[in-house]
């Protein structure tokens, strides 16, 4: 164990280096001492965007399990739960309303917007039948595109389509020192999220389970429910909308490590960081100088992976 | 035939021509002969939409026996831009140009209807395939060929992407006039083969082995109203881009009035109440409300409530 401990620490810092070195502008880490620019760099550009990436990743994996266990269904995470819509509705109401708002006020509304949304999520998915788990997710992708198409037509009007669209499609180009330090909150709701893993696991079992074990049902719901909101809204608002590293991060490590969350989260995070910074690399790599947003890149590994996963569901799922 | 249908179908009739006419007399000046042509060519087009998405939307349908899934939520409207993404990134610009307009159309739609083709085939021949995993792995298909196209166009320069981009998005605005005659005849050729076939599509709606005993050639017809639909979803896609819900609407809205369901009313009745909501959709819009191109979001907005709605009321716990 301690072995694949090491090994993944060093894939783990291998990526980061790699990602490090990859950019436009000319930098060499041999003359981060030497020149102020290789320094400045580095410093404002190329360590920022790590960390968001990372960030970004492991975050955004946690949150899918922990809204898969509140809604007691493997296929649902913040792009087929209409979350990330909701969120994005939200930061273009508060920049409708209050255009010289700042990033931190935006967020909150977003967070705001994502709670109302998995609110309605909920209240749909109590009225389906538990038989049938692939109508959860359906019913959430169809909420997400209704939700977007109300935040379309209200960008439509107000001119302010370009915006949505920076908001819509995830992208790390535009992170910078000074741009991405609201993501490292949700480092702090990753541990809080650790912290709860148990009892999520509990309330994955459904709430007659969960209330007979002795759990307050509703107050972890709510937690989790407050945890996922911020950290989707903070994402939206400081990277945009990345799809299903919630739901193909988490599915995979199910199948390996089982539904016991203490044991799984901490995978989870770090495949989610690796995933994300791996497909950043390539889409960076792939039509150099320029680059493909990684949203693109995970939308088509997400989605092929995710029909893998419904037409090669285990029979008890 | 019941008496009610006959009167709802010519009421139907007269609210058709009312609106072509109110759409082509509101408001007019200058010349006759300019205003009548470049609204009826409007008008044409909005025509042909609705009847391709219509009726390919009920013959699906009756092919697939479910009333939920359509042609355009399996995601089989992005895979025609897909493929035509295809084309233009292995064939370049000039090679592209160097075709003929009509004939790129033909290429397009030959490979739209082989692909379209063995889709459905490796999708829906197993009969233990529920209707909802079927949907749910059409929709996240729908997102896996956009994500694609998104990650192609990318990798192309900038005079192929122009070429794509208009195509991405659907406007009723501005449905593209070159395309409308040849549109209008395959329509019209798809139209007179399903009319040829109207009563073994009433024995198809009666189910597969059904059909069998009653001496319907089972493979034969399948293939033949799928090569139909493949068209009808083509001209569609082409004419407009995609709308992923509109088929949708109007087949259910036909579901729900017409009580004698043989295919002539069905289709007759889809057909109509798909040009009334378009032409009074984009009258509105464009005439009264003064909103640009936002017809097709209201729509997809409209359309995604339907959806949650009908699974909402059919699956009650």
């Amino acid at each position: 164990m301690n072995l694949k401990i090491f090994l993944a620490a060093c894939l783990f810092v291998v990526l980061f280096v790699i990602s490090l070195m990859i950019g436009v502008s000319d930098f060499e880490f041999s003359k981060i001492f030497s020149d102020d620019d290789h320094l400045l760099i580095l410093m404002a550009s190329r360590i920022p965007r790590n960390f968001a990436i990372v960030l970004t990743g492991s975050s955004l994996a946690i949150v899918g399990v922990i809204m898969q266990m509140i809604a007691a269904n493997k296929f649902v995470e913040p792009t087929t739960a209409g979350t990330m819509d909701s969120a994005a509705l939200g930061i273009l109401c508060a920049t409708l309303l209050w255009p010289h708002s700042g990033l931190m006020f935006k967020m909150l509304i977003a967070t705001l917007f994502s709670l109302f949304g998995s609110w309605i999520f909920l209240g749909i998915i109590r009225r389906l039948p538990v038989t049938n788990p692939l109508l959860v997710p359906l019913v959430g992708i169809m909420l997400g595109g209704v939700i977007g198409s109300i935040a379309t037509f209200i960008a439509y009007e107000a001119d302010l389509l370009q915006y949505l669209s920076i908001w819509i499609n995830g992208d790390f180009s535009g992170i910078l020192r000074g741009r991405y330090e609201l993501l490292w909150i949700t480092f702090g709701l990753s541990i809080i999220a650790y912290f709860i893993a148990n009892q999520l696991t509990i309330v994955g079992m459904g709430e007659n389970i969960a209330t007979n074990l002795g759990l307050n049902y509703r107050a972890i719901i709510s937690l989790g429910l407050i945890i996922v909101a911020m950290v989707t809204a903070i994402i939206v608002t400081t990277v945009g909308m990345i799809p299903f590293i919630g739901l193909v991060i988490p599915n995979i490590v199910n199948r390996v490590v089982g539904d016991n969350l203490t044991k799984a989260l901490p995978i989870i995070a770090y495949i989610g960081a690796v995933f994300t910074l791996v497909c950043d690399i390539i889409g960076r790599l792939i039509i150099f100088p320029y680059e493909i947003t990684v949203s693109v890149i995970i939308g088509a590994i997400g989605s092929a992976v995710f029909i893998y996963l419904i037409l090669k569901r285990p029979r008890h799922v | 035939m019941f008496k009610q249908d006959k009167y709802i179908i010519s009421a139907l009739v007269v609210a058709a021509l009312v609106c072509m006419i109110i759409f082509l007399t509101y408001q007019t000046q200058g010349k006759w002969s300019y205003v009548l042509t470049l609204r009826g060519t409007k008008i044409i087009g909005l025509v042909l939409i609705a009847i391709a998405i219509a009726s390919s939307t009920i013959v699906f349908h009756t092919i697939s026996h479910n009333r939920i899934i359509t042609p355009s939520i399996m995601g089989f409207d992005a895979l025609y831009i897909f493929i035509q993404t295809v084309l233009i990134f292995f064939l370049s610009v000039q090679e592209i140009q160097s075709i003929s307009p009509t004939l790129r159309y033909f290429i397009n739609l030959a490979l739209m209807i082989a692909v379209f083709i063995s889709l459905f085939y490796f999708l829906f021949l197993r009969s233990n395939r529920s209707i909802f995993l079927l949907a749910l792995t059409g929709i996240v298909m729908g997102i896996f060929f956009r994500s694609m196209t998104n990650f192609m166009i990318r990798l192309l320069d900038p005079d192929s992407f122009s070429t794509i981009q208009g195509l991405l998005f659907s406007s009723f605005g501005s449905i593209s006039n070159e395309l409308l005659s040849i549109s209008a005849l395959l329509i019209f050729i798809c139209l007179v083969i399903i009319y040829k076939v109207r009563f073994q599509l009433d024995i198809l709606a009666l189910g597969r082995e059904k059909a069998i005993i009653l001496g319907v050639n089972y493979k034969k017809l399948v293939f033949m109203l799928l090569t139909i639909i493949a068209i009808l979803v083509s001209v569609s896609t082409a004419l407009v881009g995609p709308i992923t819900f509109f088929g949708l609407l109007v087949s259910n809205l036909a579901y729900l009035i017409i009580k004698n369901q043989n295919h002539v009313n069905l289709l007759v009745t889809a057909c109509l109440i798909a040009i009334i909501t378009l032409l009074v959709g984009q009258f509105t819009f464009e005439k009264l409300l003064e909103l640009q191109g936002t017809l097709s979001v209201v729509i997809e907005c409209l359309g995604g409530i339907t959806f949650i709605w009908i699974l909402l009321r059919t699956h009650k716990r």
